[in-house]
């Protein structure tokens, strides 16, 4: 089942009015969707709200289905920044039109791949979806940039994040490649890190550029 | 470091390898042992060191095997055929213009793996290439065995298990270079959708090349400036179409051609190492590995540090070389018995007086050029060189270089620039050659920026020791202040020069016990190329000296300056040594030291003089290198800089310390 956008706006809007301010319920009129749409009709349906006297309640269902579209929407904005670098009210639209195609998985693919974030970029929390709780239980800190790694710490190289195409192939030469393991073996004055037989120092600026899956 | 060799072209006795010659080019990552190499099959010398990137020339020279004339070219090293720095471009070109008849690819045997993609990269080009997996030695210790049979198998070409430092595998290489044809050699395919790619870019290529269309085909495809510059040029009209399929193919694949083929080569070498490489599931921790932990850790780093600057340089090169030798040789030598000697000769051969001067007098050629040269500045340079070539040998600079990085990028350079800074106390001269090993224009022109001003070259330092020790706290002050200008110059030009901070990484070579006879060929050559380098210049110093004197224009000179002198409180007799010191620092430093034994300074105008002239204007030498180096405009930037801060400096410091009463 897929709701309609304007379903999910509601459920937004209401999840904020009631789990985070604290209020039992929203005004009609204080929803960006008019109280006309068929989109309060495709909710009632669902027995997910209940609208009565202009006013918007939750039903429980519609609580963890509003829960679950403000995660959507929170991880959306959270690409948009982090790997997109869109910023500001773009960022603001196009996560709007972005959340909308975040399920059935790809909300988990994209948690994931963002490293199970907590909070949104506006610092508001993202409740944790189950890829967030399996990650934690199973002790995978994800992928993370060689930055966070301890000394002697071991991982794979997953990625490197560069714009420099130079330094990509500076490091790729060196034999930082996806798939090999990499030991850090120092992290101050400079990082120090072992891949093969080899041993290699570099700065601050380019540990960060290595990602690493631990 | 082939520029030795511009000097002393006695460094390379076999030179004249005749034109029909077959070439063999040497190639490789850096420091995997290419230049040992060069040394045995050439027997002649170019430096060697456990530093990588010590050759930043290519160095010719020529071998007979089996009674046949080869011409042996080592390259700088490279780590892929895709050239990044300048190094790199160097050695390509040489790939690419010199049509070699055997690439000799030497490669590290502990990183097979990693290095093994440039064998992929040379074969793919369709050179002949010979493999040399080298340092076999250390592997074994590692524990690591390599199938060296199955691997030529697999590759289709020759492939030697060498150690060519323990001269292990020299004769099979030797047999190799002399009869292999380069004719037969693996094809390694990639996927299906890169082939196509590449297929679309060799079909439209016509023209003959020294490399295969593949190869070409690859590196237009990751935009290599100079291959695109040649295709362009051989293929004139058909260049058009093959940008244009360039272009698109490269838009096709911009999110990642560059991982991709990386990635591709990888699964390659991957298959090609199966049963190949072999290495123990522990891995065993030497001794030298714990040393090395011990240097680059900042808690023993440091410590260990000030113990290897306290004995090296301040025991064995100032105490020993700077102290016992030079009293020796000075003192003991020529002032006891060679100049009574020369001098009673030449005033019984030649009866002028004024020739007479020349040769013997106050600023004679050899009672004060020689004597400065062999007596004063040899035993210095000699020892400061050797404890250089030690540490340098040891692995020890990478591992300072990673120490020193977050301070040097405060004032604009990496951690890669320890190397010139620290030859800079040796010779600054050899070290603005060296400043080119810097990645950028601006770390460059920093660099020779703060050679020229703030670093002391050895023979300098050691005079300079030797003069201040006598009074106490005027080395100190000495000191700080030029450290605190090195520091204040170097944070201010970092703000000033546009550009942005560079980059650091660098490989660490493990830690190794120098061999001895490696660090005094080493040290000899580089001996042999400073004293080259000094000795016409003391001698032409000596002359205009001479000339200045009989002619008057040295009293007019010294008089000229002294209103400069008098402004930082000096004795006018000191302008005596800022005039040497417009030849070499160090003669100038050695003129101090005469003033002082004479008594005519304290110590407050020591200290002044001191501090001034090893900031004062480079040698002549010295200068000539930044113009050949930064060229004409940025050296004469820095020397009219410089001269105007030396002497700034020094009213400052006369200022300064008459005020507080320091000494």
């Amino acid at each position: 089942m897929k709701l309609s956008d304007k379903a999910e706006e509601i459920l937004e809007a209401l999840w904020i009015a009631v789990e985070e301010e604290g209020r039992g319920f929203e005004e009609q009129e204080r929803i960006s969707v008019a109280a006309d749409d068929p989109a309060y009709r495709e909710l009632t349906g669902l027995a997910f709200i209940e609208v009565r006297e202009g006013r918007v309640y939750f039903r429980s269902e519609g609580k963890e289905e509003g829960r679950k579209t403000i995660r959507r929407h929170r991880l959306a904005e959270r690409l948009m920044m982090d790997v997109l670098n869109i910023r500001g009210e773009t960022a603001e639209d196009k996560a709007c039109q972005f959340e909308h195609l975040l399920n059935e998985g790809v909300d988990a693919k994209v948690c994931t791949m963002l490293n199970h974030p907590t909070t949104c970029p506006h610092g508001k929390a993202i409740p944790p979806g189950d890829c967030c709780a399996e990650a934690r239980q199973n002790g995978d800190l994800g992928v993370v940039p060689l930055t966070e790694l301890k000394s002697g710490e071991e991982g794979e190289i997953a990625y490197i994040l560069t714009e420099d195409s130079k330094k990509m192939q500076k490091l790729m030469a060196m034999g930082v490649l996806p798939g090999n393991r990499i030991l850090l073996m120092q992290s101050f004055p400079s990082y120090i890190f072992r891949v093969g037989f080899s041993e290699f120092a570099i700065d601050t600026a380019m540990a960060r550029e290595i990602f690493v899956r631990r | 470091m082939a520029f030795f060799k511009k000097k002393a072209s006695c460094h390379t006795p076999h030179n004249d390898a005749p034109s029909h010659a077959r070439k063999v080019v040497l190639v490789g990552n850096p420091n995997v042992g290419k230049s040992v190499l060069f040394n045995a099959l050439t027997g002649a010398y170019v430096t060697v060191s456990n530093y990588p990137g010590t050759s930043v020339e290519v160095s010719r020279g020529s071998a007979t095997i089996d009674g046949e004339q080869f011409q042996i070219m080592d390259t700088p090293g490279m780590y892929s055929i895709l050239p990044i720095t300048e190094e790199e471009r160097v050695a390509r070109e040489i790939l690419l213009n010199e049509s070699p008849d055997v690439v000799v690819h030497v490669l590290d045997a502990r990183n097979l793996e990693r290095m093994l993609t440039m064998t992929l990269q040379l074969i793919d080009a369709q050179l002949p290439v010979v493999l040399v997996v080298n340092i076999m030695d250390e592997a074994e210790r590692m524990g690591l065995t390599i199938d060296i049979p199955l691997l030529q198998e697999k590759l289709g070409i020759p492939v030697i298990g060498a150690a060519t430092a323990k001269k292990r595998g020299l004769a099979e290489i030797r047999r190799a270079i002399a009869t292999y044809t380069g004719k037969t050699h693996a094809v390694f395919g990639y996927s299906r959708r890169l082939e196509a790619d590449i297929d679309s870019v060799t079909t439209l290529i016509h023209g003959s090349y020294p490399i295969s269309r593949k190869s070409l085909a690859l590196l237009l495809l990751q935009r290599d400036d100079e291959v695109t510059a040649l295709v362009k040029e051989r293929e004139g009209e058909g260049y058009t179409a093959i940008a244009s399929q360039v272009k698109e193919k490269c838009f096709e694949r911009r999110e990642s051609f560059h991982m991709d083929l990386s990635m591709e080569r990888k699964g390659i070498v991957t298959g090609l190492l199966a049963d190949v490489f072999r290495f123990p599931a522990q891995r065993r921790v030497t001794f030298n590995e714990r040393l090395s932990r011990w240097a680059v850790r900042p808690l023993t780093g440091v410590p260990l540090l000030l113990v290897v600057l306290y004995f090296g340089l301040y025991k064995f090169v100032g105490d020993f070389g700077a102290g016992t030798l030079v009293d020796f040789l000075e003192k003991g030598l020529f002032e006891d018995h060679f100049n009574p000697w020369i001098t009673n000769l030449t005033k019984a051969v030649i009866p002028w007086e004024v020739i007479q001067e020349l040769f013997v007098g106050e600023y004679g050629i050899i009672t004060l050029g020689l004597r400065y040269a062999v007596g004063i500045i040899l035993p210095i340079v000699a020892t400061f060189f050797l404890f250089f070539s030690i540490l340098e040998d040891s692995g020890y600079f990478p591992r300072l270089a990673l120490l020193v990085d977050r301070i040097f990028k405060k004032i604009g350079l990496t951690g890669r620039a320890v190397i010139p800074m620290v030859l800079g106390f040796g010779c600054d001269t050899m070290a603005t050659m060296v400043t080119r090993t810097l990645e950028t224009v601006r770390e460059r022109v920093i660099a020779t920026l703060l050679l020229a001003l703030a670093i002391p070259c050895s023979a300098q330092l050691g005079v300079i020791l030797a003069l201040l020790s006598k009074a106490p706290g005027a080395l100190l002050v000495w000191g700080a202040c030029l450290l605190l200008i090195f520091l204040i110059i170097g944070f201010l030009a970092a703000r000033i020069m546009p550009g942005e901070t560079p980059m650091f990484y660098m490989e660490l070579p493990p830690m190794r016990l120098p061999q001895l006879s490696n660090i005094l060929t080493k040290t000899y050559t580089r001996m042999q190329w400073y004293f080259m380098e000094i000795l016409p210049l003391f001698i032409l110093a000596s002359v205009l000296l001479w000339v200045g004197k009989i002619t008057h224009f040295f009293e007019v000179a010294v008089e000229a300056l002294s209103p400069v002198m008098a402004v930082m409180g000096l004795p006018k007799e000191v302008a005596v040594a800022f005039i040497f010191g417009f030849f070499r620092r160090d003669y100038g430093a050695a003129g101090l030291y005469d003033l002082q034994t004479k008594g005519i300074l304290d110590p407050r105008q020591l200290t002044v003089a001191a501090v001034t002239l090893t900031l004062f204007i480079p040698c002549v030498a010295q200068f000539l290198i930044m113009k050949k180096e930064r060229g004409m405009k940025v050296a004469m930037g820095i020397g009219l800089f410089v001269s105007g801060l030396a002497f700034g400096s020094g009213w400052l410091l006369n200022k300064f310390l008459l005020v507080t009463g320091l000494l």
